[in-house]
């Protein structure tokens, strides 16, 4: 078992192909198949924190779906800490945490602590270990006075955090999110995505996330993926997707008085607006030439690069890759 | 069963905690159900047999498919929500946990007022075995509680079999109900009042008639409408026991299809 | 007037979306129109004329109450949950304000989904109960009339009473408990169980008196051609009456619910 701890998740040429009816007429209808994952390898190490991203409909919640024994897969391997999900289904369930961010797991018109109490007898988890669990959940997610609120009672970043807390109740050693932040305002966000930073941290569970807030990514993981149309389209360091992405920063020049472009090697205007011009340079080129360049041929008063912005890489992705299947 | 008990004993709890509004839930539902043997109290203001049974007999029928389908639909009612939960995408949330999904659905909501329709079942079976002139020996005795016991495993095999239906079509539910409550309806009746073709349907295709139909008439002595031997009376454990399986098998089917196409 | 007949067709056209539910419904209708016509057939054997029905007539009656229970609304439902959610939300100070009359606007929608529901759900039960028994339908094209005329002033009488049953959840926190009831009464006293011809000495009496049996029971005669000539018009009056005497309560009720709002503010 050398390699569990490597490939703690293990997927490797994962297809799921759904059979689609459409009504085409007053009777007929028409069959379609649906790739919707086409053939998807990775591995993720124990301990390892990972945002996994994609437009709607890309294959994410599928694939989860497959890592957590909901769907069968209709190829491929796939095994999480050792057990083959959509066999072993309830075996696996006591070593996963599991938390869907538009629907809860908790039971609905009970009061959240009915809910954890379920939890407590379903898993099997000691007195002590649950007490503990629990005490620090409570704690941390701010749950204090919520328990005896029924859960339909409850707003959506209070039941989130009580959703949070439920699937970590038994301890997993695999926790999947998805969309864990989906409809929290910015407070609530923040008491979130603190919380799992800690827990990867201190527990070192495994955390595999699927969001469409990219501040989720940038805060949380240091490896992200990127899944469009059923096939995984990046698997790396989130600093690496700009390369990927062949995209641009930018140098905002302030100069001392309203010109025309300026011309430098390497670099072009984009914007211009009054003294103020924006310069388009590639990721990964650098700045320091450039800045020399400008500062010798004209009067600059101030300087500053931005970063660009990871959305506009990934839709840039996106973007391509649909041009080239036309 | 350990994860049925544990979801049923929450919700009991929680239905407890407001005892007044359970106590007009468990009258409305009592009452509810009440009404098809008011109905057949208002007939025998007009006649004093209907089909050839007297209101005792009917009261008997009656009684042991009401109460029979009172169990069924108190320990598997929730599982004709099944269609409701596959659309809202709910059933996800159970497969993520170490228990059985049809446990889990079938305790979900578990609702102590049905206990309404078991308790009006059981009086008016009670009202029906003190007025119905019958020579009780110890087969007779016992084939009522083997009615209601073995009626309940049918009437819930069906539940499930419906339930099973929505994994493939999710608006089914109500077509279920047809079966179920419009099985409790018919069996309310004497078989003698029916076509003989629906007769039939119900013993060889839904065998409906093993809940109370058959062993009623070995209790009351009297001749099958279609001309079956009286000892069909005994066989409703082994249809009880087959409708269980089946009712699994088809279970098992939707649930292996739901989790191939994920709807 | 075209407003009015704008929101009866959105009515119509959005329960006609729902076709799933309504083939289920038409399914259910039809078995147990079935079961429960034979027993009727059984209880006709016993006795002939009972209530003035010969057989024909006691199971077209079975069936007819078939095709009726989801128009008229017989166990209730239709629009009363969505307007009880209006009013516990506080939704409906929106709708008082609104340039149309709130009773009139929901009358409206629910005519609508009366007349779909006669033709989706009644229909198809009313042609199998044709098919497998002896019906006593009428030819004459006139008796059809009549009873549709009849139709109309059931659900115009099936709205009213629904209405003071949503209104009711101005005054109280939890309605379910008044809904129960309704329908309870409804299903008892509109002859959905038995025919109220059939129903003994005063209890019968009283029960053909009440609201509910302008829903079922009098367009049953109606179309069985137990009301002709003036009997007609004596039919038609009982319907109106009742309808007239329930729209005018709605319409106090409503009238303290609005000043009730207005104070609240909301």
């Amino acid at each position: 078992m050398a390699g569990l701890d490597d490939d703690f998740i293990l997927v490797d040429g994962v297809e799921k192909v759904f059979d689609v009816r459409k009504k085409t007429g007053f009777l007929r209808r028409e069959r379609r198949e649906v790739r919707a994952v086409d053939g998807i390898s990775f591995s993720v190490a124990r301990g390892e924190m990972v945002g996994y991203i994609g437009p709607n409909g890309a294959g994410k919640s599928t694939t989860i779906k497959m890592l957590t024994g909901i769907l069968t897969p209709s190829g491929g391997r796939l095994r999480v800490a050792g057990i083959e999900p959509a066999r072993e289904r309830t075996r696996l369930a006591r070593r996963i945490g599991v938390v869907f961010g538009q629907r809860t797991t908790l039971w609905w018109d009970l009061p959240l602590i009915d809910s954890y109490r379920l939890m407590h007898r379903m898993y099997r988890i000691p007195d002590a270990r649950f007490r503990a669990n629990l005490d620090r959940c409570v704690e941390l997610l701010d749950l204090g006075g919520l328990l005896d609120v029924p859960v339909r009672q409850l707003s959506l970043g209070q039941r989130m955090r009580g959703d949070i807390a439920a699937a970590l109740l038994h301890d997993p050693e695999v926790l999947y999110l998805d969309e864990p932040t989906i409809g929290l305002d910015v407070v609530s966000k923040a008491k979130v995505r603190g919380f799992l930073r800690d827990l990867n941290a201190e527990s070192g569970t495994t955390v595999l996330l699927t969001t469409h807030d990219l501040q989720d990514i940038e805060q949380l993981c240091r490896r992200v993926m990127v899944i469009d149309h059923g096939r995984l389209m990046y698997d790396g360091a989130l600093a690496g997707l700009h390369e990927v992405g062949e995209s641009e920063r930018t140098l905002v020049v302030d100069l001392a008085r309203e010109l025309p472009e300026v011309s430098v090697a390497g670099a072009r205007v984009v914007r211009v607006e009054g003294p103020r011009q924006w310069l388009a340079f590639p990721a990964s080129a650098s700045a320091a030439p450039l800045v020399t360049e400008l500062a010798a041929s004209y009067p600059v008063v101030d300087l500053s690069v931005r970063e660009p912005d990871i959305e506009a890489v990934i839709a840039q992705m996106y973007a391509d890759r649909s041009a080239a299947l036309g | 069963m350990a994860a049925y008990r544990l979801i049923v004993g929450a919700w009991v709890r929680s239905t407890m905690a407001y005892r007044t509004s359970f106590a007009l839930t468990l009258c409305a539902n009592f009452a509810v159900t009440a009404f098809d043997f008011v109905a057949i109290l208002l007939m025998f203001s007009h006649v004093d047999a209907l089909g050839g049974f007297t209101l005792g007999e009917i009261a008997f029928l009656y009684g042991t498919t009401g109460t029979a389908f009172g169990l069924a639909e108190l320990f598997f009612g929730p599982v004709q929500r099944l269609g409701s939960r596959v659309r809202d995408g709910t059933l996800d949330t159970l497969l993520v946990r170490p228990a059985p999904v049809l446990a889990q659905v079938a305790a979900d909501r578990f609702a102590l007022r049905r206990l309404g329709r078991i308790t009006q079942g059981l009086l008016v079976l009670g009202y029906g075995l003190t007025v119905m002139e019958v020579d009780w020996d110890p087969v007779k005795v016992l084939l009522v509680p083997m009615m209601l016991l073995c009626g309940a495993a049918v009437f819930g095999s069906i539940l499930v079999a419906g339930g099973a239906f929505q994994f493939f079509a999710q608006d089914a539910s109500e077509v279920s109900n047809s079966f179920t409550y419009g099985g409790n309806t018919l069996l309310q009746y004497p078989p003698t009042v029916f076509a003989k073709e629906l007769v039939r349907g119900v013993t060889f295709v839904l065998p409906l008639a093993f809940v109370n139909w058959l062993p009623a008439l070995y209790v009351l002595d009297r001749e099958n409408p279609i001309g079956l031997p009286s000892w069909l009376a005994f066989l409703p454990p082994f249809v009880a026991a087959a409708c269980c399986a089946l009712a699994g098998l088809a279970w098992r089917a939707g649930l292996r299809s739901y989790r191939s196409t994920g709807s | 007037m075209r407003l009015y007949a704008a929101v009866a067709a959105g009515g119509f056209r959005r329960y006609a979306t729902y076709r799933a539910a309504t083939a289920a419904g038409v399914f259910t209708n039809t078995v147990f129109g079935l079961i429960v016509a034979y027993t009727y057939l059984a209880l006709w054997d016993e006795r002939p004329a009972l209530g003035g029905y010969d057989q024909a007539q006691a199971v077209t009656y079975v069936w007819l109450g078939q095709a009726m229970l989801a128009a008229c609304s017989l166990l209730g439902g239709g629009f009363e949950d969505e307007l009880v959610e209006r009013i516990r939300s506080g939704d409906i100070a929106v709708d008082l304000y609104r340039p149309a009359d709130l009773q009139l606007w929901w009358l409206a929608g629910d005519l609508g989904r009366a007349v779909f529901h006669l033709i989706g759900r009644g229909v198809v039960p009313m042609v199998c109960g044709a098919l497998l028994f002896e019906l006593a339908l009428p030819t004459a094209p006139g008796v059809w009339l009549a009873f549709l005329c009849s139709v109309l002033l059931a659900f115009v009488v099936s709205f009213a009473i629904r209405y003071l049953v949503a209104l009711s959840a101005f005054w109280l926190l939890d309605g379910a408990g008044v809904t129960q009831i309704a329908s309870l009464a409804g299903m008892f006293f509109s002859g959905m169980l038995l025919p109220l011809n059939v129903f003994p000495g005063a209890l019968g009496e009283v029960a053909r008196a009440l609201p509910w049996s302008a829903l079922l029971q009098v367009p049953a005669d109606v179309l069985l051609g137990k009301h002709t000539g003036f009997g007609l018009l004596g039919a038609y009056a009982f319907q109106a009456a009742w309808a007239v005497v329930l729209l005018g309560l709605g319409r106090l009720l409503q009238l303290a619910a609005t000043r009730r709002v207005v104070v609240q503010g909301g």
